[in-house]
């Protein structure tokens, strides 16, 4: 059995969805059941008392869903720490997604507070799940702070670009020792089928859902991509020959005698 | 956990038979493969691979020059003492030959590094048994002190230490240290360790790990060849190098291929490989570890040193004496092993340059690093 | 009296409970959760703390997100 397993606890679907920028909740449930999720992520905000909303929770089965709360909106890492806290305290498992985005623009993670937040998280016994930019180097370091995945964006989050972080990818994948969730920017289920292909353990997706005509077809879309993706990987790929060079041989010696 | 936790997972006799069922075509899976998996590398050192030798050596040698150009990195070994209390069945250090003992003085110490110096060294390798008692992390500390200001670098291959020892030794000025399993076989590794502390297999295993901890900037893996299955040996150490470079990523890995020699006590090695299996075993160790560096000792003879140049090696000893205190006196009796190229470091270098290749005797230096600043 | 709900000042009654004042805002505690002054405030508390002039109060819950 082919298991996704992250911080001891095993996973039948390598796809995560964000509930984010859905035109209404049943597009989101759409999406979600579409896309035999068996995570996906929520954020934090004020209630607002002038304009009354139908609670997400409503509609997502905890019996179902793990739900992974996120930080987003969180600039440095004492309002990350902050949030995962409320998170915790609301009644989610201490599941977090790790995320510090002080640029407003493209919303790209910031490193350092990141891992500031990890350590401090970690050692209040959280799950951590960070987002970060496609650096190696980052990876390691979060690992060894205690994370439990690495989550690598393939492009800026809701670019829809896909992999054009791969090479970076690659490498975080080859030297990982946690599990590494390739998040944001993928745009279509190729993209998603790619990442898997490369040897990803899992993807999360959100705007390609909220933003398809048909949320829960995009769903199943998804779903079939990321297990085409990860069959392909562990079926073994053929692989990319370097053309043959002409060169001398290098092992005539050994028939020398 | 550590890596003694992952090896546990294998059955060797399972390894080994799922590595005598590859095929051709699983060979040519993992020529082609840019990251190697477990099934690529047990292709490539299967007897199928035999027949691809001169693609796995063309894909060594590509890869080779891509992370390190046409560079070969020369070292000295310098022997300390031949005291030892293990009872290694193959070694002629072992407590159970009868040769003579000695421990150089740090005076002896450092007449035999100051003839390396001149002969261009810079990267030393300090070697001793394991005697407790008669030689101790103190005594390697004072010889690495007093050659430091010689040597841009200097490693240690000698008894497994503790983490804290480990982190003496870097207080020292000690960068790297070399530690080979021997055979990753327990039960072989239990039959050829029959006393002395070295029987502990696990505590030797996870020595790497320990060196890594302690802040060690190189770690060098290797294991007899010609003790065990070379296949699976080569199989458990590639794994090893693999969960040393993930775990421990500031460290810079090395690989050596040490192959028995004739040694005192008439070891004659169970398994001994061949120049082919040397040469697949090597080629296979590069598709594996693109970065690390791969060492080739004087154990070899002069024109097989040559041959394997192109291969994948990046470093080599040179001029090598395994007596102690050899270098300023002749006295042959009491080497750990008989060299086989005995070229001078001079010919040796003259040699690469011949081959186009750069010998380098210093490729860094520990005065950039901040501790040495104040 | 006032307090800070939510980043901007809203008149209260006196001596009001976090709880009576999220039933009087039709919020249901299970699906909200509360910081008062900066603190996290377990559920089963909210009937325990009473309100003062000036004190801050977050009340967040969870929404759609990535």
């Amino acid at each position: 059995m082919d298991e996704l397993i992250i911080a001891g606890r095993s996973f039948t679907s390598r796809l995560m969805v964000g509930t984010g920028k859905f035109a209404s909740n049943a597009a989101m449930v759409a999406a979600m059941e579409g896309s035999g999720s068996e995570i996906v992520t929520v954020a934090l905000r004020r209630v607002d008392i002038d304009n009354p909303q139908d609670s997400l929770l409503r509609h997502i089965d905890p019996a179902r869903y793990l739900l992974l709360p996120n930080t987003s909106g969180a600039r440095d890492a004492e309002e990350a720490i902050r949030l995962a806290r409320l998170a915790r305290a609301a009644g989610c498992e201490p599941w977090v997604k790790l995320e510090v985005t002080p640029d407003p623009y493209y919303l790209l993670p910031d490193p350092i507070e990141t891992l500031k937040a990890a350590e401090v998280l970690v050692k209040e016994g959280f799950i951590v799940l960070p987002y970060i930019n496609a650096d190696p180097v980052l990876a390691k370091h979060l690992q060894e702070a205690g994370t439990a995945t690495v989550m690598p964006l393939g492009a800026p989050i809701g670019t829809n670009k896909g992999l054009r972080t791969r090479d970076n990818i690659a490498i975080i994948i080859e030297q990982a020792i946690v599990p590494v969730v390739v998040d944001a920017g993928l745009g279509a289920p190729s993209h998603a089928a790619e990442a898997m292909e490369m040897g990803a353990d899992a993807v999360l997706v959100n705007t390609a859902l909220a933003v398809a005509r048909n949320p829960g077809a995009m769903g199943v879309a998804f779903r079939k991509g990321v297990e085409a993706g990860r069959e392909a990987y562990l079926a073994g790929l053929g692989k990319q020959q370097d053309k043959a060079e002409a060169s001398s041989p290098l092992t005539g010696f050994l028939h020398d005698k | 956990m550590t890596f003694y936790d992952v090896i546990q997972r294998y059955d060797p006799q399972q390894v080994l038979a799922e590595i005598e069922a590859m095929g051709p075509d699983d060979v040519q899976r993992a020529l082609a493969a840019e990251q190697l998996d477990n099934r690529d590398l047990m292709a490539l050192l299967s007897p199928a691979a035999e027949n691809f030798l001169e693609e796995m050596a063309q894909r060594a040698h590509a890869i080779t020059l891509r992370r390190f150009g046409r560079t070969i990195l020369l070292y000295a070994p310098i022997y300390l003492s031949n005291e030892c209390h293990n009872g290694c069945l193959y070694c002629g250090f072992s407590v159970h030959n009868k040769v003579p003992r000695r421990t150089l003085t740090l005076d002896e110490i450092e007449r035999d590094a100051r003839i390396l110096h001149s002969k261009g060294f810079r990267h030393i390798l300090l070697l001793t048994g394991e005697a407790p008692g008669l030689i101790g992390n103190d005594f390697i500390a004072a010889a690495a002190q007093r050659i430091r200001p010689l040597f841009s670098s200097i490693g240690i291959e000698v008894y497994p230490m503790e983490t804290d020892g480990y982190r003496a030794m870097v207080e020292a000025g000690i960068d790297a240290l070399t530690i080979y399993q021997e055979t990753y076989d327990p039960a072989l590794y239990a039959h050829l360790h029959p006393s002395g502390r070295k029987r502990d297999y696990r505590f030797r295993l996870e020595t790497p790990e320990r060196g890594g901890a302690a802040g060690l900037r190189r770690i060098g893996l290797g294991f007899l060849l010609g003790l065990g299955n070379f296949r699976t040996e080569a199989f458990f150490a590639g794994l090893h190098g693999r969960y040393l470079a993930h775990h421990y990523w500031r460290t810079l890995l090395t690989v050596s291929f040490p192959r028995l020699r004739p040694a005192e006590g008439g070891f004659q090695p169970p398994n001994p490989v061949n120049d082919r299996q040397f040469v697949q075993l090597m080629c296979a160790m590069r598709l594996l570890l693109h970065d690390a560096g791969l060492v080739l000792s004087t154990r070899e003879n002069a024109a097989l040193r040559d041959n394997l140049l192109p291969l994948g090696i990046t470093q080599m000893s040179a001029g090598s004496c395994t007596a102690p205190g050899g270098y300023a006196e002749q006295n042959s009796a009491i080497e750990q092993f008989t060299i086989d190229d005995d070229r001078t470091p001079a010919e040796i270098a003259e040699v690469l340059r011949s081959r186009g290749y750069d010998p380098v005797w210093k490729d860094w230096d520990r005065a950039f690093l901040s501790r040495e600043a104040g | 009296m006032d307090i800070i709900f939510n980043g901007t000042s809203r008149a209260i009654p006196h001596s009001i409970t976090i709880q009576e004042l999220l039933d009087q805002l039709h919020l249901d505690c299970r699906q909200v959760v509360v910081e008062h002054n900066r603190s996290i405030v377990a559920r089963q508390r909210l009937a325990d703390i009473v309100l003062d002039h000036g004190d801050t109060l977050e009340v967040i819950h969870f929404v759609g997100g990535g």
